[in-house]
């Protein structure tokens, strides 16, 4: 996957910096104490109404200690164990994208004064924010997100101050949860690029700690302010072995090749109709992919008709507006709507951004309602090509 | 003398509990501003001093239930150059819409000592089976700010922002974790259109489908899904016949799980 055009804080240098350090476990508080006082806010997963999700956090308490995740098609459950672990457990319903790609932000404000009306477009200036715990699929997410939203001619200026404002703390999966594919998207599970640090929780023996990598001259900066010591053989070893726990736990997979040209085969496939009678276009998946960048625009007046605002809004290709040009909308059926998402994220991406819009997190797997599979949605389309080829030679 | 006519505005009650005309009365930081740009000609709810017709906006709360209101709806319609409808009685029959699947004669022989003297129609029907309806506000009750957002829309001569997309998607965009895949709890909101700001999930309940089926509604879907977490036909029944019990994709649905 091409990582060209990453703005951020650490631009033009995401090689390793340095050997790999180490620091024990309570060195994490120490290291999110510093970049409070640096002035960032701190954003981590946290426990709220039975899942982890992303908040602010103010020390290592605030994480879902002990919590470990449960996915499966439209079912995540969190379970609370013994061991005092930090992160081992696979993404949840949030992305980072609700503090990069807000959910919804007012553009513009208008007021109308006589014949004239003064327009003030000016954002609030973005606060630094330090991002604790961004796994290997989250890091190729916000860089296809930084392609779509800063490469080009048109720039998004709302995300890139945003952007411009992050520093990221990557952290390596130990267990991918069962609607992960990272591994078969080439996303994951190790953090390879697009981080300040990148963090591997070890838990061996009695002897709990982390390996940590630099990707940045300000990752290198925050980490000059932390007692760690030069990692061990050992100790890299100690954590290759985390990652390749994750690596073999993968729950789905899929097979990427020609997938561009099969999707442009098949966009008459009944396969989209059977779809259509479990799909709701409730828009739950879209809206949970990290990648995933449409929007909608709201515009409000006041009763006296002085005042206008103008809203940006998450959007998705599952509602019927979204489609909707001179004289109506061009997906009615939900079968085309789906037809467009899966593929967009898995085909005309790639002919846009040059890449694929999926990073295999699972999460549009695990929070679909009826949970639908995009995997195995694949699978069927690509199979079904192999169907009609052998019945094709079994009439010759 | 004004030098211009402001519009002049009438709110309508026909079957409904008053709740979405309290929502227009709830509306206090706005209410000053809607006076000063509207006349309130005709809401006996707010006042006694009653402007007659005709209006040039129309809110009409609840839905038809009796013959008396059959004739009367049309009498309003002809006063009102703009008639929007309000809330879930207006648009599809509200609560009282149970009636429309029991015999009402039954219902009215365990209320009333003499049910011979009411005159009361078998079903309980929206507006906009009766008159032609220029728009529809969804809800039980309607949501303030939708209501505040209609009646700005047509002073500025605009369409209203009232999206009819699912619920699902307040509830993502607020944050708001799923309660059907982290807590399997049944909810409405794939279904049901967006306007409520999605308050049930956030309070870790199911939606339980105050705004109605959403655009194309896969209501089929759901109950598969809901029959795969183990909810009976009886509670399907039930989840489909609240408060938008006769909106069309609620009552098929309900009727294709009764047993
Ligand atoms: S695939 Fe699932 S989440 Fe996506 S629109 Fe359809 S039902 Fe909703
Ligand atoms: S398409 Fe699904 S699996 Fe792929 S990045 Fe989006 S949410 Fe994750
Ligand atoms: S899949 Fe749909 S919502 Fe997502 S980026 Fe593509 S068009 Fe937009
Ligand atoms: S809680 Fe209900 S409304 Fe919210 S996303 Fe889940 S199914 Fe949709």
């Amino acid at each position: 996957m091409k990582t060209d055009k990453v703005q951020s804080s650490s631009e033009g240098s995401f090689t390793s910096n340095g050997a790999p350090r180490v620091f024990t476990v309570e060195h994490l508080n120490t290291l999110i104490r510093n970049l409070r006082d640096q002035g960032y806010a701190v954003i981590g997963p946290v426990v709220q109404d039975a899942a982890i999700v992303y908040d602010e956090i103010s020390s290592s308490e605030d994480l879902p200690i002990g919590w470990i995740d449960t996915q499966s098609n439209a079912s995540y459950r969190l379970t609370k164990r013994a061991a005092k672990t930090l992160f081992n457990f696979t993404v949840g319903p949030q992305s980072w994208k609700k503090y990069l790609h807000k959910p919804s932000v007012r553009i513009l404000e208008a007021e109308k004064n006589g014949n004239e009306f003064a327009v003030n477009d000016a954002q609030p200036p973005a606060k630094k924010q330090a991002f604790l715990g961004v796994r290997a699929c989250e890091l190729h997410a916000i860089a296809i997100q930084d392609r779509v939203l800063l490469g080009g001619p048109y720039v998004d200026p709302i995300y890139a101050e945003l952007r411009t404002n992050t520093l990221i703390v990557a952290v390596n999966c130990e267990k991918a949860g069962g609607t992960c594919f990272c591994a078969s998207m080439g996303t994951g599970p190790r953090a390879e690029h697009g981080y300040d640090l990148a963090l591997t929780e070890i838990r061996e023996s009695d002897h709990h700690y982390f390996l940590i990598e630099t990707g940045s001259a300000l990752g290198a900066t925050v980490l000059a302010g932390l007692p760690a010591e030069v990692a061990s053989e050992s100790d890299i070893q100690a954590a290759n072995r985390v990652i390749a726990t994750a690596t073999h736990q993968m729950g789905r997979k899929v097979d990427m090749s020609e997938m561009k040209e099969i999707l442009y085969r098949n966009t008459e496939n009944p396969r989209w109709q059977d779809i259509a009678s479990r799909c709701m276009s409730c828009a739950n998946c879209t809206l949970v992919c990290p990648t995933c960048f449409c929007t909608t625009i709201e515009d409000t007046t006041d009763l006296r008709g002085t005042r206008a605002e103008r809203w940006r809004k998450w959007d998705s290709c599952f509602t019927m507006e979204f489609s909707y040009i001179h004289g109506g909308s061009i997906r009615t059926s939900p079968g085309t709507r789906y037809r467009q998402w899966l593929t967009h994220k898995f085909g005309s991406w790639g002919d846009q951004f040059g890449s694929a819009g999926c990073v295999g997190c699972g999460r549009c797997i695990t929070w679909c309602p009826v949970g639908i599979d995009v995997t195995e949605e694949l699978k069927a389309i690509r199979d079904s090509e192999l169907v009609e080829a052998g019945s094709i030679k079994s009439k010759e | 003398m004004r030098s211009v006519a402001k519009p002049k505005l009438a709110v309508w009650k026909f079957a409904s509990c008053d709740g979405c005309q309290l929502s227009l009365l709830d509306c206090e930081d706005e209410l000053l501003q809607i006076v000063g740009a509207i006349d309130i000609a005709n809401f006996v709810e707010a006042s006694r001093n009653v402007m007659k017709g005709p209006y040039d906006v129309s809110l009409v709360e609840g839905s038809i239930t009796t013959p008396h209101d059959a004739e009367r709806i049309h009498k309003v319609r002809r006063q009102s150059k703009l008639l929007i409808t309000i809330g879930a009685c207006a648009t599809a029959g509200g609560i009282q819409a149970l009636r429309n699947y029991t015999d009402v004669k039954q219902y009215a022989s365990y209320v009333y000592s003499n049910p011979e003297f009411l005159e009361t129609l078998n079903k309980s029907t929206p507006i906009a089976d009766h008159v032609f309806v220029d728009f529809e506000l969804r809800g039980c009750p309607i949501s303030k700010a939708q209501l505040v957002e209609t009646v700005s829309a047509f002073l500025n001569g605009r369409k209203p922002v009232t999206p009819p997309y699912s619920v699902c998607m307040e509830c993502k965009r607020r944050g708001t974790v799923c309660v059907m895949v982290a807590h399997g709890t049944p909810c409405m909101g794939p279904v049901t259109q967006a306007g409520c700001g999605a308050i049930c999930p956030s309070y870790h309940r199911g939606c339980y489908g105050c705004f109605g089926p959403k655009e194309t509604p896969n209501t089929g879907a759901l109950a598969d899904q809901w029959k795969a977490m183990g909810i009976t036909n009886d509670g399907i029944v039930r989840s489909f016949r609240g408060f938008n019990a006769y909106a069309d994709a609620f009552r098929k649905e309900s009727e294709a799980h009764e047993e």
